[in-house]
């Protein structure tokens, strides 16, 4: 994962399973990078937030940039107040993570024109055929264009994210790779990589290119 | 559609109401089963069916009942404020006998309360939802499989007795994620000769009305409706049990609460204490029957809510004073854990 853009901004269909990568691939580049932060620019869901992760970010000194009342209940769909930071300050590899759908990417309009200008990012659309609305080809690509008209901007590449959470087995993750590769193809951008949990990581390391272990976050 | 899904209990409802049937669909946002609406919004085009955002709440249901009463399957979904606007639509639902889908994904109350989950509507639920004498059947889902199954379960009892059933679950059901698989078969909507769908000049006009201004025929139709909830009561009890063979703690809980209860069930069988338990998955009606049993040999009943105490009553009165009940609880959006239930649990089998 070192050689991440700057700017690396996670969208997807809603409960694709951003918040969970953006979270890993923070934690993840901090071993190689000395600032690194995560935008939490999701202004469409008051649960399951990147803030609920604040304590692995304080004890890896990873900046968190996140409305304050999110993970409070309080349920309104608020930006960070410093969220031109994610622009402004050039100092630091900054993981951003949208909300789902074409209504959560939104929240990048308004920095779109700085970020494309700056030239140095990566926007990876997350997908999980298990998900009841994107479970094909036709599906998912729909979804990531109303994305990109809604963010004003194009995806670079596809993080393949099919899991049915614990309950996920090899062949589902090996199913799934088929089903990446045409939304790739058919978007013209490469899949990045596969993300499974840890366990699978052992088992399909061999098997699948690019196979990205995630450590998921604490369930209730 | 055999293969599984990965859904919020949320997603899976509104599927599943797809599944059964249900064409129509009117809602208003509230936190934490939007993704109710927000998913019917993106289906029910595509199939060619209503996706309807209300105006208010009181909107939705009335919306409901004049979908209901053309004779369609139909249904609307809330959480916990906004099922109390929709009351008086739901009591005159159950006036004019018409079957229709009520979701209810609980927060914490009262008043506007907060959006973690909360199981403080079974009052509300259980005991009228709106004036005057009626019942509506309630179903408790305890996990995201069941959130779908008796979303249709609900579809198929409220057109055979005509009347309104309810979905009460809550926001961390409605939340959570696992997965579902859509293999259940579906019975379709029966005849319905009473609806407003058109005389076509061949028969009299069909009214669907609550009002009753003689006393003698208002009287009638409740004495006629209350025969109806006696055969409910009969034959459509549905609950789980758990290692009660030989319990002599019983602990009582369902929905979200269910699921940590039996895990201290789990936790107290290894430290050898015989312990079991009654999920209600119909909570209307209250499986009765099970409680009575279990009054006859175990020594004591914890029951686990997220609310200061409302099924409970239920249960006191299924066991007839024969055993004491007690309350384990949260409230307020908090959720019980395992170590408290195991510690209760403990308490009474050392026999304080």
């Amino acid at each position: 994962m070192k050689d991440l853009k700057r700017i690396t901004i996670i969208s997807g269909h809603y409960g694709s399973g951003k918040t969970n990568i953006a979270v890993n691939l923070a934690i993840d580049i901090k071993k190689s990078f000395d600032k690194v932060a995560v935008a939490d620019l999701d202004i469409v869901n008051p649960y399951f937030r990147t803030k609920d992760s604040i304590s692995d970010f304080e004890k890896n000194g990873i900046r968190l940039i996140s409305s304050e009342y999110a993970g409070s209940n309080v349920d309104i769909p608020a930006l960070p107040q410093d969220m031109y930071a994610i622009t402004d300050d050039k100092s630091y590899k900054m993981i951003v993570d949208l909300g789902g759908d074409d209504r959560g990417a939104l929240a990048l309009g308004r920095l779109t024109p700085e970020i494309i200008a700056e030239n140095n990012y990566e926007m990876l659309l997350v997908v999980n055929k298990f998900r009841p609305l994107t479970p094909d080809l036709e599906t998912t690509v729909q979804v990531a264009r109303e994305i990109e008209t809604a963010g004003k901007i194009k995806f670079t590449g596809v993080i393949n994210n099919s899991n049915l959470g614990e309950f996920t087995t090899e062949s589902d993750v090996l199913d799934s790779l088929s089903y990446a590769n045409e939304i790739a193809n058919c978007m013209g951008i490469p899949v990045k990589f596969t993300s499974v949990k840890a366990d699978l990581y052992e088992k399909l390391k061999n098997k699948i290119e690019n196979l990205y272990p995630l450590v998921l976050q604490a369930k209730i | 559609m055999a293969n599984k899904v990965l859904m919020k209990g949320n997603e899976a409802i509104a599927e599943a109401a797809i599944k059964a049937g249900c064409m129509h669909y009117f809602g208003y946002p509230i936190t934490p089963q939007t993704e109710i609406a927000a998913y019917m919004a993106k289906r029910m085009p595509k199939i060619g069916g209503t996706f309807l955002q209300a105006e208010s709440e009181i909107a939705a249901i009335n919306m409901v009942y004049g979908v209901s009463a053309a004779g369609y399957r139909v249904m609307t979904s809330s959480s916990s404020p906004g099922i109390s606007l929709k009351s008086e639509g739901i009591s005159y639902l159950a006036g004019a006998d018409l079957p229709a889908v009520i979701i209810n994904v609980q927060r914490g109350g009262p008043g506007l309360g907060g959006i973690q989950p909360s199981q403080s509507d079974y009052f509300q639920a259980t005991k009228g939802g709106g004036h005057g004498d009626f019942h509506l059947i309630v179903l408790a889902p305890g996990n995201v499989q069941e959130m779908a199954s008796l979303t249709v379960k609900a579809f198929e009892l409220a057109d055979k007795y005509r009347m309104p059933a309810m979905i009460l679950a809550d926001g961390t059901m409605g939340q959570m994620m696992e997965p579902v698989e859509f293999d259940f078969d579906v019975t379709p909507a029966p005849e319905k000769p009473w609806a407003t769908n058109g005389t076509k000049m061949q028969r009299k006009h069909n009214i669907v009305n609550s009002l009753s201004l003689v006393p003698e025929e208002l009287e009638k139709f409740n004495f006629e409706r209350f025969e109806r909830y006696a055969q409910v009561e009969e034959n459509e009890v549905m609950y789980d049990e758990y290692l009660c063979d030989d319990a002599e703690i019983l602990v009582t809980a369902y929905g979200i609460a269910s699921r940590v209860t039996k895990n201290a069930v789990d936790e107290a069988r290894k430290k050898g204490i015989k312990v079991g338990l009654i999920r209600p998955i119909t909570v209307w009606p209250f499986p009765k029957k099970p409680f009575a049993k279990m009054a006859e040999k175990v020594k004591h009943v914890i029951c686990v809510e997220l609310s200061m105490g409302q099924m409970i009553e239920d249960v006191k009165l299924a066991v007839e004073c024969k055993v004491p009940v007690t309350l384990c609880n949260r409230s307020g959006g908090m959720i019980p854990s395992t170590e408290q239930i195991l510690a209760e649990i403990e308490k009474y089998a050392k026999g304080e």
